[in-house]
C-alpha cells in the first residue's frame, strides 16, 4: 500500500519513536516531537506504539490512498476530512482506495500525527525510520516528504474504525503554557536573582520554534556570578568547555533568550544549560505555537517523577482502552 | 580537577570531569565513561563521553535517579586508576586554507562578527599574536591534534591541540552563531578546531575547508562502507595544508571512490606525552609518515 502525497504541508516528516544509541555520535534521538500523540495514533489503528506515522507541524498534508487503510489523526485540534468529509480527530476511521485526506486550519496546538494501518513502511537508517533532514537519515531520503511522493506502508488492514481516545486522556498545552523544570547542570552559574527571575517572567514562544530546539522571549536577561572564565571555553561568561546537551535542556546563549533543546537538537556544544523540562512536559513543548505565553515552573526531582507516573498511567489507560 | 554531578532533568546524569579544558579530564572523561558502559548499570540507556565531561542518560522507571547518581559516582575511583593510555590511530587531513567556499561563507556573516573588517583568520592571528596569517595557519597545522568529542552535528571532531597550554590557541565563538557553514569546513572556538561534517548552523571562525568527507549517510564512500561515521574520540589528527589542485584531485578522487586517508596505527600515552611533547609527536609523526 503506498500514501501518495498531493501536498506536502509545511514540514511534514515520517517519525517513529527515535533512534537511540547514537547521540555520542552527534546523531540525536530524533522521533516524534509529541510521543505520547504518535503512541496514541498507532494504538488506534492497531500498529504497534513505536510504528512510523506522519508528523505535520501547522498545516497538514494532502494524502490520496491507493488502498483500504485504517486511519488516525491525534495531537493538535485541526480540522480532518476524507473527499471533503469531516472526520473526527483520537478516533479511527477508514479511508477507502483513491479517497483523499486533507486537513483545514490548526486551531490549538501545532502538531498533528498520522497513523496508518500497517505503519510507514520506508526504509529504516540506524534502527528507526524517523527523520533527520541534517543527516539524511530516515524517512524519504533523509528529508520532510514533498509533493509527488509515494510514501510505502505496511500491508493489510488490522485496527478498525470508530475507536476513540476518551477526551479527558487528550490533555495538550495550557494557556498560559506551563513548562515544569529541573533546575540543574551549569544552574551554578546563575546569580541567585537571575534564577529567581527566570521563574517570575513569563516567556513567549518565538518564531524560531522547530525539531531542534524552542526559543523563548520576553523574560529579563539573566546575570552570572562572576568568575574568569575556563581555559577552553571562549569569553563569554555563557560560554562552557564544549560538552554534552540533555534533551529538554535549556541553554542560553549570551544570557538572553532561553532554548529549550529538542529530539532534533545538537548533541553539545558551548553554550550553559540551566537545567532541563522534565520528561512529562516534553510532549507538549512541540504542540506550542509561537507567540504562546509560557511560564517555567521550577520542581523537584519527586515532582518530576510523579509527573511521568501520571503520564505514563494515561498511556496505560490508552493502552487498556484500545487492545 | 574537580568533578560536580548534577542531574539534566529526570533523564540524564551530567559529569563536568573539569571547568576547565585539559587532556588530564578528557581522559578521566573517557575512562569514567568506559566505567560506566562496562558497569551495565540497568537503565542506562545512551553514554555520551565529551571534552571535559560525559553525560549518562537513562530510564529513571528502571533506575531512580538517586541510585544512578550513586552509581555513577561509584565509578569515580576506577577512573582515577586507569592507565591513561590509548591504542589509536593518526589521520592525516588535507586542508585547503584561505579556500574561496569558505571565504564567501565568512564575508557573507560578517556582521555577526567581532571584527567585520578583516577574515576570520586575520583575526584569530591577530589575538593570538601572530605577525602574518602564514604564521598562524603554519601553527594550526604543524602539530597534531587529539579528537576529544564527537558530537554537535553526525560525525563532527571537536579537536585539541597536542601542545603545551600557552602555545594553544584560543578564539572566541562568532558574536552570533551563522546559519550556514559549507561542509568539511575547518572551524574554531574555544580552544577547539573542529571539522564541520555537513553543512549548516554555527559559530566557530573559518579557516578553511577539507575534501575528506568524514560522514555518509549513503556509505558510499569507500572509506565509510562499514560505518557512515569516520572519528570516534581518541583518534590523533594531523592537518596537512593542501592548495586548490591537490583539493581538486583529492576530491576527484573521494567522487571515483579511489581516495584512501593516509592512516597509521599508534599508541598514546598520556603520562609520556606531558613528559615530552615534542619527543611524542615526532614519533606520532614518524608513524604517519611511515604509513
Amino acid at each position: 500500500m503506498a500514501l501518495k502525497i498531493n501536498k506536502p504541508g509545511l514540514s511534514t516528516s515520517v517519525q517513529d519513536l527515535g533512534r537511540p544509541g547514537y547521540f555520542h555520535l552527534g546523531i540525536p534521538i530524533s522521533g516524534a516531537m509529541d510521543r505520547f500523540a504518535l503512541r496514541a495514533a498507532n494504538l488506534l489503528v492497531g500498529n504497534p506504539e513505536g510504528a512510523a506515522g506522519l508528523e505535520a507541524v501547522f498545516m497538514g498534508p494532502e494524502i490520496e490512498f491507493t488502498e483500504d487503510a485504517i486511519v488516525a489523526v491525534t495531537g493538535a485540534e485541526m480540522p480532518i476530512t476524507i473527499d471533503g468529509e469531516a472526520v473526527e480527530g483520537w478516533t479511527s476511521f477508514t479511508v477507502k482506495s483513491g479517497q483523499t485526506l486533507a486537513f483545514g486550519f490548526l486551531k490549538t496546538g501545532a502538531r498533528i500525527y498520522i497513523a496508518v494501518s500497517g505503519g510507514i513502511a520506508t526504509d529504516p537508517d540506524l534502527g528507526s525510520r524517523s527523520t533527520y533532514p541534517i543527516g539524511a537519515l530516515g524517512g524519504v531520503d533523509g528529508r520532510p516528504i514533498a509533493q509527488g511522493d509515494v510514501i510505502p506502508s505496511g500491508q493489510g488492514i488490522v485496527g478498525k474504525a470508530g475507536l476513540s481516545v476518551p477526551t479527558d486522556l487528550r490533555r495538550g498545552p495550557t494557556n498560559p503554557a506551563e513548562l515544569r523544570v529541573l533546575p540543574g547542570l551549569y544552574w551554578n552559574r546563575l546569580t541567585e536573582a537571575a534564577g529567581n527571575g527566570f521563574f517570575e517572567d513569563t516567556w513567549i514562544v518565538a518564531p524560531e520554534a522547530d525539531r531542534m530546539g524552542y526559543r523563548f522571549k520576553g523574560g529579563r536577561p539573566l546575570e552570572f556570578v562572576d568568575r574568569e572564565q575556563p581555559f577552553g571555553a571562549g569569553a563569554d561568561p555563557s560560554n562552557i568547555v564544549d560538552g554534552c546537551y540533555s534533551y529538554g535542556s535549556i541553554q542560553v546563549p549570551g544570557g538572553t533568550e532561553p532554548i529549550v533543546l529538542h529530539r532534533d537538537a545538537v548533541s553539545g556544544g558551548g553554550y550553559f544549560t540551566l537545567g532541563a523540562i522534565i520528561s512529562a512536559d516534553m510532549d507538549f513543548i512541540g504542540q506550542l505555537q509561537p507567540n504562546t505565553p509560557v511560564r517555567f515552573v521550577k520542581v523537584d526531582m519527586d515532582e518530576a517523577l510523579a509527573a511521568r507516573t501520571s503520564r505514563r498511567e494515561a498511556l496505560q489507560k490508552i493502552r487498556k482502552d484500545l487492545t | 580537577m574537580k568533578t560536580r554531578y548534577t542531574f539534566g532533568g529526570d533523564e540524564h546524569i551530567y559529569v563536568e570531569i573539569d571547568e576547565e579544558m585539559s587532556l588530564d579530564a578528557f581522559f578521566k572523561s573517557l575512562s569514567m565513561s568506559t566505567a560506566v558502559r562496562d558497569a551495565n548499570i540497568p537503565g542506562v540507556t545512551e553514554i555520551c563521553p565529551a571534552n571535559a565531561s560525559f553525560q549518562v542518560k537513562f530510564d529513571p522507571d528502571v533506575t531512580h535517579p538517586e541510585d544512578m547518581l550513586k552509581r555513577v559516582k561509584e565509578l569515580e575511583h576506577m577512573a582515577d586508576s586507569a592507565e591513561k593510555r590509548l591504542s589509536t590511530r593518526i589521520v592525516e587531513i588535507p586542508v585547503y586554507y584561505q579556500d574561496p567556499w569558505t571565504q564567501e561563507c565568512v564575508m557573507r556573516f560578517r556582521e555577526r562578527h567581532q571584527d567585520p573588517s578583516g577574515t576570520d583568520l586575520d583575526y584569530a592571528a591577530r589575538i593570538n599574536g601572530y605577525d602574518s596569517v602564514e604564521a598562524f595557519i603554519e601553527a594550526h597545522h604543524s602539530q597534531p591534534w587529539f579528537v576529544s568529542m564527537v558530537g554537535f552535528v553526525a560525525g563532527l571532531p571537536f579537536l585539541y591541540q597536542l601542545v603545551e597550554r600557552e602555545k594553544q590557541i584560543q578564539v572566541p565563538k562568532y558574536l552570533r552563531p551563522r546559519t550556514d557553514t559549507p561542509k568539511l569546513t575547518v572551524g574554531y572556538g574555544g580552544c577547539f578546531s573542529c571539522l564541520y561534517s555537513v553543512r549548516g548552523a554555527g559559530g566557530y571562525q573559518m579557516f578553511g575547508i577539507s575534501p575528506m568527507p568524514i560522514y555518509d549517510p549513503e556509505q558510499q564512500v569507500s572509506y565509510l562502507k562499514d560505518f557512515l561515521v569516520f572519528f570516534k574520540p581518541g583518534d590523533i589528527v594531523k592537518w596537512k595544508p593542501i592548495d586548490r589542485a591537490e583539493y581538486d584531485r583529492v576530491t576527484a578522487a573521494v567522487e571515483a571512490g579511489t581516495y584512501t586517508p593516509r592512516i597509521a596505527e599508534v599508541d598514546f600515552d598520556l603520562e609520556e606525552f606531558n613528559a615530552d611533547m615534542a619527543g611524542t609527536n615526532e614519533k606520532l609523526m614518524e608513524a604517519l609518515n611511515g604509513a
